[in-house]
């Protein structure tokens, strides 16, 4: 399996494709960047509105490495599964396409060990997709920008989050997106098994993605009660819990405390849930195909 | 000698065409079995299930005596194939890929023996060239290589010359019986250029429409006392007709397109003789005795099967 994985990983790292994501990713980051590095506080105030009326805020700490960094996240996770999906959805089908398939197949290793050394080797690939945004909107952005307080947006009003207390909480969103993109993988390796171009279970990863976001966000009882809870974008921007903090009932917040830790491991374990699924699927049917490209 | 293959009923549906019907047929250790038949004849089909990448709906298959569905991995360890196309990936060099599919078949390779391999091939000063820059035949010859680098006893090539020029056609010839001769390999080689499997091949089986044609020694089927001889004449009806009053007439084939008679071929210049006391105006007299002309014999007049190999 070793073996099997080390051969996934080097197909996967040696193709151009792949380094187009990281590409992306970076120019994406650093015109963010570049941007409030000239106009943070500008954007800081329309950010807060009319808050300033009340309050004495120094936009100048405000707008700082962590702030950037989870404007950042809450951007670009929402666009990362297309650049997953550019690589998942060719895993199978790029070989079938290719005519590599009917090579890989005829060799000495089960199919299942095929399909589950792709998975992998796709986790690794998402895995350093993910480090490379931690990098670069980070620690980039603490070099840049500095250390302090975050301001957290919520439903109902602001969120002060001290400095000293946010670190590990990016580690564990960035540990959440990790699995949730994952489930993104599946989901391509899934059409990818069922398809011979390359093409279509990307788009159609993309698609399913598009169209399931819309009916989460949907405010329709009939969808909200019946649908929503069966759909894997519903729980896809989980990390977010991350940077709500608990409070006491006087309204004190709780250093190093997280306010909805149960929905976050529900969301957590309904997307492994997911994996499972899809992946086992995708054995399944790749156990049983008539290879004929 | 014992027996590599042994395929019995073998068939494969798809929705619903029958692409491989109730096949039966044995590979002997050392024998370069040519497998022939025109395009979408079954050939390709039942060399993927060989190779298990199409499941069989009934028979049975059995590689080196033990069954192929039960001993996959073990069996596909001392197999390595050429399917159609020599498709390797184009954004590796041609080093890579030898070295990716030689960790497939358990090999831990080193550099030595790879670029040992891409020299027997002659790749070795395209070692480090990327796929994408290789010529048809270049990608067949690295094919070649990706299949012989672990050493299998049995070889399984799937149109080899598909897309070769003559020198490539000739260099591949030669491949397999230099693998047959000097290495002692089990080769099978399937194509619908049956002269280039004529050339290498000592047995033999056609396929057509799925159905076994008929399996047999390439020598024996090409027995000269039972060629088919064609002829030409102005006009065949007639010459048919006076035929047959003579003692040719049981010889004379039943053939509406052309004048055909299965005979010894020693008895020819006996048979131009009485034609031209016939008063027939002959215009050509063909004995066909090549394979190629056997196998489109039998492939496009089925019912003459019967007669040839009774």
């Amino acid at each position: 399996m070793w073996n099997l994985l080390q051969i996934e990983l080097f197909k996967i790292f040696k193709k151009p494709r792949t380094y187009l994501a990281f590409a992306i990713i970076a120019a994406f980051i650093f015109l963010i960047q570049l941007g409030l590095l000239v106009n943070g506080k500008d954007w800081m105030k329309f950010m807060l509105g009319s808050l300033d009326e009340t309050m004495n805020i120094d936009y100048n700490k405000l707008v700082n490495g962590y702030a950037v960094c989870y404007f950042v996240l809450n951007l670009l996770l929402v666009h990362v599964p297309i650049l997953v999906a550019l690589v998942a959805g060719d895993v199978v089908s790029g070989e079938a396409s290719m005519g590599t398939l009917r090579l890989l197949a005829a060799k000495p290793v089960s199919r299942t060990q095929i399909i589950l050394a792709k998975y992998f080797a796709t986790a690794v690939y998402v895995f350093a997709l993910l480090l490379w945004i931690a990098i670069i909107s980070l620690v980039v952005s603490l070099a840049v920008f500095g250390k302090n307080d975050l301001v957290v947006a919520k439903t109902n009003g602001l969120q002060l989050i001290e400095s000293g207390d946010v670190l590990w909480r990016y580690f564990f969103a960035f540990g959440f997106a990790f699995i949730a993109m994952m489930v993104v993988a599946a989901i391509s390796l899934l059409l990818s098994v069922l398809s011979e171009n390359s093409i279509g279970p990307i788009v159609a990863t993309v698609g399913i993605i598009i169209v399931c976001t819309l009916i989460s966000e949907m405010e329709i009882p009939l969808y909200q009660k019946y649908i929503k809870p069966y759909l894997f974008t519903t729980y896809m921007l989980g990390w977010k819990g991350f940077f709500y903090i608990g409070s006491t009932d006087d309204g004190e917040t709780i250093k190093g405390s997280i306010q909805y830790l149960p929905g976050i491991l529900k969301s957590m374990a309904a997307l492994l849930i997911y994996i499972v699924a899809l992946v086992s699927a995708s054995v399944f049917i790749f156990r049983k195909k008539d290879i004929l490209s | 000698m014992s027996s590599i293959i042994q395929v019995k009923n073998l068939s494969k549906q798809f929705n619903d065409i029958q692409a491989v019907n109730e096949l039966s047929f044995t590979v002997e250790e050392g024998d370069v079995y040519g497998f022939l038949g025109q395009n979408g004849a079954g050939k390709s089909t039942t060399i993927r299930m060989l190779l298990t990448l199409i499941k069989p709906t009934a028979g049975d298959i059995s590689i080196f005596g033990k069954s192929l569905s039960n001993y996959r991995q073990e069996i596909l360890k001392q197999v390595g194939a050429v399917i159609e196309k020599p498709d390797l990936y184009k954004y590796l060099s041609a080093f890579d890929n030898l070295a990716i599919f030689a960790k497939m078949s358990g090999m831990k390779p080193n550099r030595a023996l790879l670029l040992d391999q891409l020299k027997m091939v002659g790749l070795e000063e395209r070692a480090f060239s990327k796929v994408k820059t290789f010529s048809q035949g270049m990608k067949q010859r690295l094919g070649i290589a990706v299949a012989l680098v672990h050493n299998p006893q049995l070889i399984i090539l799937d149109e080899p010359t598909n897309g070769l020029d003559p020198q490539g056609i000739a260099d591949m010839r030669n491949l397999i019986l230099h693998l047959s001769r000097q290495l002692g390999k089990t080769i099978v080689v399937s194509s619908h250029l049956l002269s280039e499997i004529e050339l290498v091949a000592n047995r033999m089986l056609i396929i057509h429409k799925g159905k076994k044609i008929v399996e047999g020694d390439v020598a024996a089927l090409l027995d000269p006392s039972k060629s088919l001889v064609q002829i030409e004449t102005d006009n065949n009806v007639m010459a048919r007709e006076k035929l047959g009053l003579t003692k040719w007439a049981p010889l004379i084939q039943d053939n509406a397109l052309c004048l055909q008679l299965k005979m010894n071929k020693e008895a020819v210049p006996q048979l131009i003789t009485d034609l031209v006391s016939l008063q027939v105006q002959l215009l050509s007299v063909n004995p066909m005795h090549s394979l190629e002309d056997y196998f489109l014999s039998l492939t496009t007049q089925a019912g003459h099967v019967e007669s040839f190999t009774n």
